[in-house]
């Protein structure tokens, strides 16, 4: 017996909500970058999940797409972390402020 | 039955590890629950019969993106995260926001649970690794292809944003941070 497919998707909302959570709580770029991490994890659990029970690969295919985006996504936001940290030497969003006044 | 039992280790292993992660001010140790996260979840891959995706995971998260994560990290070493002390109504916003998603997340646990069951195809042959690499370069050939144009234009990216600045520039800069901080310490 397998578990259901509620169980999957229950999963796979904790997650994303925890996620979510985080990246508002997380006041440092590098942590909040792992929470979106988390969030495209959950989110692939979810395609995986369908794909088994529909019995449809495309839902795996699209995993791999995201994966690639998010690798994507990896190396140009710690560019931009590490941009940002030479130029104010910290990598609070918070000091993210130079274009407010 | 084993499945089941499975199912609800690499679960509350991968929340426990998610809680972890966003509960931890030091960033080293968030990343650490990171790559719990995703190992757990390429476990559950496993249960779930799809042992490519599963071996994608561990290779591209855990392998790849962690180890950049914790090399930007060990290169900035950054110190602990400070507490939200600036932003109050962020508290109320993330609260709202997860009470509404957990709210959501089970509407659609009791919605499944009461649709009919879905029972599993023992026969399906979705997930073998040679039929996903079928599928991707036949009938998906095209967003293959832009997903590999969009991982050149990351490549490309991320060499411009982590390009070294000249040294009198970047000597420039962190004197003006630190002129700007004393005058902050200042008022």
């Amino acid at each position: 017996m397998e578990p259901s497919l509620a169980s999957y998707l229950a999963l796979s909302g904790i997650l994303f909500t925890i996620g979510c959570v985080g990246v508002i709580f997380k006041r440092n770029a590098i942590g909040m970058f792992m929470c979106i991490e988390l969030m495209l994890n959950a989110v692939n659990l979810t395609f995986v999940a369908f794909s088994r029970y529909y019995s449809d690969t495309t839902g795996q295919l699209f995993v791999f797409m995201v994966m690639s985006v998010a690798a994507a996504e990896a190396a140009v936001g710690l560019g931009i972390i590490i941009a940002f940290f030479r130029n104010r030497l910290s990598v609070d969003v918070d000091d993210a402020n130079m274009m407010k006044n | 039955m084993v499945g089941t039992a499975l199912f609800f280790l690499f679960a509350g292993l991968a929340i426990a590890c998610a809680i972890s992660m966003v509960y931890h001010k030091n960033p080293l140790y968030s990343a650490i629950s990171l790559v719990g996260v995703f190992i757990s979840l390429s476990c559950i891959y496993v249960t779930l019969a799809a042992p490519f995706i599963a071996a994608v995971q561990i290779l591209i998260y855990a392998g790849a993106i962690m180890v950049l994560v914790v090399f930007v990290i060990m290169l900035l070493n950054l110190d602990e995260d400070k507490p939200l002390t600036r932003l109050r109504y962020l508290w109320a916003l993330g609260g709202g926001l997860g009470v509404l998603l957990l709210a959501q997340t089970f509407f659609i646990f009791y919605a499944v649970m009461r649709a009919p069951n879905q029972e599993v195809d023992p026969n399906t042959t979705a997930g073998k690794t040679m039929d996903i690499g079928r599928a991707m370069y036949t009938e998906y050939l095209l967003p293959v292809e832009i997903v590999g144009i969009l991982l050149l234009m990351a490549i490309i990216g991320s060499v411009i944003l982590a390009r070294r600045m000249s040294q009198p520039q970047l000597e420039l800069v962190v004197d003006r941070e630190e002129e700007r901080r004393n005058l902050d310490d200042e008022e």
